[in-house]
């Protein structure tokens, strides 16, 4: 159990580096989905073999689908120049130590406190289920709500619409229009 | 159980990291999914430590919010590219004073 979890965490880790180092949003995607995976993984090996289906179905299956929709739909391969500076090495070397530091203090902190070890003890999804639906049932209807909230939210947001921009505001002077592709009907 | 826990906090700091340093607002969100994400790991690892069914009801909330954050989340996006033609987050500060505006 201690290796596949060790391989799987260093998959999760290196593999959510290269995400947010990518500089092709593609890419960057795909590394992201092989981290849920492996993420997904550990699920599994700690008894939870319901949320890692979960994992799997909603996380790298909807959520990373969505992701890649809107990239593909935006059409964007290699970055423009606008965080070049950013993601120089050179930039990395002291904050990158610091955090080691820091790192190295957590684990000895982790290290000092010792849990006591206990068998992985599976929770299905029934006992998951019948917790969910009797102590959390105002949390789930809250949840509803939220998703509920998130549909129309998204709807809203994602409806073209005609922009009216008043005549007073056409032709201010010194004002450039918002680049859109809005046709402003001259009056 | 520590050495858990410590992949949680690795993989969190690694999504705070890629959302402060990342100026493109697709991979700020992309951030985002791995910080709730580690968070829920947390939660499970508590979860199946205590052996407790609390810890997977939580991340199934967790799950929840992140579904409804990142439509929402993408649709904003798509309005912002439709608007700007532009995916930097710095692009987006009309609400900025105007005479701030011009020192920058």
């Amino acid at each position: 159990m201690n290796t596949i979890f060790i391989i799987a965490g260093t998959v999760a880790i290196i593999s959510s580096l290269m995400s947010i180092t990518n500089r092709n949003a593609i890419h960057a995607l795909l590394f992201l989905i092989l981290s849920l995976l492996s993420i997904s993984i550990i699920f599994y090996i700690s008894g939870a073999p319901f949320i890692a289906a979960l994992e799997v179905i909603v996380y790298a299956g909807a959520i990373m689908v969505l992701f890649i929709f809107v990239v593909m739909m935006l059409n964007i391969g290699q970055q423009e120049e606008f965080e070049h500076k950013w993601l120089k090495p050179g930039m990395w070397i002291v904050p990158g130590i610091l955090a080691t530091v820091l790192l190295v203090i957590f684990i000895y902190v982790l290290k000092e406190y010792h849990f006591e070890e206990k068998v992985t003890v599976v929770i299905g999804p029934k006992a998951v289920a019948t917790s969910l639906f009797s102590s959390y049932l105002i949390a789930v209807e809250l949840a509803a709500i939220l998703l509920l909230a998130g549909i129309i939210g998204a709807y809203h947001l994602g409806r073209q619409r005609k922009k009216v921009i008043h005549r007073f505001l056409v032709r201010a002077p010194g004002k450039k229009q918002p680049s859109g592709s809005h046709e402003i009907k001259a009056n | 159980m520590e050495i858990q826990l410590l992949l949680a906090g690795i993989l969190f700091l690694t999504g705070l990291a890629g959302f402060l340093v990342r100026r493109n607002i697709i991979f700020m969100l992309m951030s985002i999914e791995i910080m709730l994400n580690s968070a829920g790991l947390a939660f499970i690892i508590a979860g199946s430590h205590w052996m407790q069914t609390d810890g997977q009801v939580m991340f199934i909330f967790i799950l929840t919010v992140s579904a409804a954050e990142v439509s929402v989340g993408l649709a904003l996006i798509l309005q912002m590219y439709h608007h700007y033609r532009t995916l930097d987050a710095d692009a987006i500060n009309k609400l900025r004073d105007s005479k701030d505006n011009e020192n920058i």
